[in-house]
């Protein structure tokens, strides 16, 4: 929608209570809004007008609270904030999970860290501190708390039962990790059952939580820029690259065109090889050895293309605001371009040979379905809203980096089941070489990085990872430091609507269901 | 299903001939910094490490690769760039050998490995993971993944050791019967990383558990993990940890 005709609907609905003003240069309407409006204006915004919640960002100001809600278009560009403030004496929001299901985690998080309460929210407590290992009134977002100091846990209570939710005769709970299966990331499940069917599941996280967020308060741009490339380094390169945007529009920089190009090559590259080392872990899941074998082989041939070309296998040390870090010489590019269409060329064979063999498409057709109706409400992003027929693509959308410029599809499917995710999977790997073709041929000799002029602000970075939209807030306080850093993972979002997919189907497809989903745990926990 | 057998059997073996030879195919290492004479460039480059990997004596800079986190700030952006090895052979030995925990001969070609991940990024796991591609195939050396402390003889441990996993680390640790041999995976699991220092995680594995092997990296390419596995179990001599230019050690290499 236009931003004049929005500002004017809600201008005509909320005379009194909201305030709207455009910021032409970063394409975002801000709302400054009545705490008894916002519910409203948020149900309103995410179910009338068609935009997608992005998250929720929470800032302690000096003497009042700023809870920032971010929306962006899913086909027309353009951001929207609605921000709503209060003293820090008063510790109480209202819910608007009502009318916005996605915003469902954003306000359980707010309240672990923060202390800050949302009237209305149906279950709060025991998320990212665990009720069993954290003392009551502990909040390590606020200013004041010491994120040097020593740690403030108890002894986990070895008695401690997670809170039932199904009191079906007979059902009992499976649980699942932290510690499963062989080589997993640590998360916990629990699994209600009767027997044969998942009745009810629920998925436990944040085992892993780094504090990440706190820990970069205070760090300069640099060292903050390490925390971005390390906390889920699986797409290391997707989230520095988010961080960097962001500091570069604080600091009104303009990258130079040959550091653009370099960044959507190696994005595209880590795409790549993150699909397939996604794909090797459907084949995984579903026991297909050969298959597996040769998926692994590929994702193998792809972190050593990375490693021949940038020196590191995940693309750690590359970036620097304002552009790279380092050069990397057009020839080796055109290499590492003939290698991954090479690669492509037996990913595409694997593909053929997958959709043949009956006994595995048994295993992921019809399994793990996700409802456009449901991807709309959890406001899914990645791979696996598009498996569920929402195209939503921030390359797309909000561009970044000149990718107007590429010629490329947005696959997607109706299905929403595993096999649906697969094809996407599939898919969006051909896309991805053929934007690391245009951008071979786009690399233009000159500089790569103009040094950056750190100032104060706020601003938002973004982009589409392998596995979805992330969106990375960044402000720096008057002396360069970072002040507050803010990140919404493509898995804290997928992972909220996963526990949706694992429902109704078989206890032993849940391994196939996580699979098809590609979430990571260290990119939901930072 | 036929299909899939020929498609097997038409590939062929492509599994390194490491341990047995070096393996020299590009890309399978980031390397690690190695010292040096630097003279009076030396501060200026031990001042640009984010994560107090680099330290200098009279000029000459050594390295801590249990801190290095491969941020690359000591050879990208700067005049005078530290020297960098293509190696992968890098694990070394965490504490001096306990005699009552050596796992011993019966051990030397078949071990189960737990692997727990304690906060890692994913990217350590991830390496972990591509030991039983085709290329790596750890099976052939008779290293084994096990899902249960129970039957395991080698805990691989990965990330600094977050608080809420602290307590799983331990009883899992305490689950797996004698002898029993624990790797740290990754500089996270040695020092912390770049988590270090704060009110959420350890610095590293050795907070919570005796650790035996140290593999170095961020994350430790799967050579340097094989190369770790084979230490622990004694059929590679372990390297030292630290590096200089004068370092006999690292001559030799």
């Amino acid at each position: 929608m236009d931003p004049t005709e929005l500002s004017d609907q809600i201008a005509r609905r909320w005379p009194l209570e909201a305030q709207t003003a455009f910021d032409a240069s970063r394409s975002t309407t801000e709302v400054r809004c009545a705490p008894q409006v916002l519910a409203e204006l948020c149900r309103c915004l995410a179910q009338d007008q068609g935009f997608c919640f992005a998250g929720l960002i929470v800032e302690e100001g000096r003497t009042e609270w700023q809870l920032r809600y971010v929306f962006y278009g899913e086909r027309q560009p353009g951001w929207v904030h609605v921000l709503v403030s209060a003293e820090l004496a008063q510790k109480v929001f209202p819910s608007v999970v009502a009318g916005m299901h996605a915003a469902d985690w954003h306000e359980r998080e707010a309240e672990d860290l923060f202390g800050v309460r949302f009237e209305g929210h149906p279950h709060l407590g025991d998320f990212v501190l665990h009720d069993d290992a954290w003392q009551e009134g502990v909040e390590p977002m606020r200013r004041g708390f010491d994120a040097q100091a020593a740690l403030r846990h108890r002894l986990p209570d070895a008695d401690w039962r997670p809170r039932r939710i199904v009191h079906e005769p007979g059902a009992f709970v499976m649980p699942i990790g932290p510690k499963f299966s062989g080589v997993t990331e640590s998360a916990h499940f629990q699994l209600e059952t009767v027997g044969e069917d998942v009745i009810r599941s629920s998925t436990r996280l944040f085992y892993k939580w780094r504090a990440i967020e706190k820990l970069a308060e205070s760090k300069t741009v640099d060292e903050a820029l390490l925390l971005a490339e390390r906390f889920a380094a699986t797409t290391a390169f997707a989230h520095g690259l988010a961080f960097c945007q962001a500091v570069e529009t604080i600091g009104g920089a303009a990258v130079p065109a040959r550091a653009r190009t370099l960044r959507v090559f190696l994005a595209e590259l880590e795409r790549l090889r993150q699909h397939a080392g996604a794909i090797q872990e459907i084949c995984e899941s579903t026991a297909l050895l050969v298959a597996n074998s040769h998926a692994g082989m590929l994702e193998e041939e792809l972190l050593r293309v990375s490693g021949e070309l940038t020196g590191h296998r995940y693309l750690f040390g590359l970036l620097a605001p304002g552009g790279m870090l380092c050069d990397l010489s057009t020839a080796a590019c055109h290499s590492a371009l003939g290698q991954s269409q090479g690669i492509l060329r037996r990913l595409n064979e694997l593909e053929r040979r997958l959709r043949a063999s009956s006994s595995f498409l048994d295993r992921i057709e019809e399994v793990g379905i996700i409802e456009p109706r449901v991807a709309t409400a959890y406001s899914l992003v990645g791979p696996v809203a598009r498996a569920s027929g929402l195209v939503r693509d921030l390359r797309r959308t909000q561009p970044y980096c000149g990718y107007e410029k590429f010629d490329y599809e947005v696959p997607s499917e109706r299905e929403g089941d595993g096999y649906a995710r697969l094809r996407v999977l599939f898919a969006e790997a051909r896309q991805s070489v053929r934007i690391m073709e245009q951008a071979a041929a786009l690399l233009l000799d000159g500089e790569i990085c103009r040094p950056l002029k750190v100032r104060p602000g706020a601003a938002l970075g973004w982009v589409e990872a392998p596995r979805g939209a992330a969106f990375h807030w960044v402000r720096l306080d008057d002396d360069g430091r970072i002040g507050r850093y803010r990140i919404v993972t493509p898995s804290f979002t997928n992972w909220h609507g996963f526990h949706l997919a694992a429902e109704k189907f078989a206890f032993q497809d849940f391994p196939i269901i996580l699979s098809t989903f590609d979430l990571s745990v260290a990119e939901n926990d930072r | 299903m036929s299909a899939w057998v020929i498609k097997g059997i038409r590939t062929g073996i492509r599994t390194t001939s490491y341990p047995r030879g070096a393996e020299r195919a590009a890309g399978v290492t980031p390397g690690l910094p190695a010292g040096g004479d630097f003279g009076a460039a030396a501060p200026p480059l031990v001042e640009r490490c984010l994560t107090q990997a680099l330290d200098q004596t009279g000029g000459r800079v050594s390295v801590d690769h249990r801190r290095c986190v491969h941020c690359y700030r000591c050879v990208r952006g700067t005049a005078a760039a530290l020297n960098w090895e293509q190696t992968y052979e890098w694990s070394g030995s965490a504490a001096a050998p306990r005699p009552q925990s050596e796992l011993g001969q019966p051990f030397t070609h078949s071990i189960h490995i737990l692997v727990v991940d304690a906060g890692d990024c994913g990217a350590c796991l991830n390496e972990v993971k591509q030991l039983n591609n085709p290329y790596y195939n750890m099976h052939r050396l008779g290293f084994f993944i096990t899902p249960t402390p129970r039957h395991a003889d080698v805990l691989l441990v990965v990330g600094p050791v977050t608080d809420q996993m602290r307590f799983a680390l331990k009883k899992i640790h305490q689950a797996m019967p004698e002898p029993k041999r624990v790797v740290a995976v990754g500089a996270c699991a040695l020092s912390g990383g770049v988590f270090a220092q704060s009110f959420v995680c350890a610095n590293g594995v050795a907070d919570v558990l005796p650790v035996d092997v140290a593999v170095p990296g961020q994350p430790p390419p799967p050579l340097a993990i094989l190369h770790g596995l084979l230490v622990a179990v004694g059929r590679k001599p372990p390297v030292p940890l630290a590096s200089t230019a004068d370092d006999p050690a690292l001559l030799e290499r």
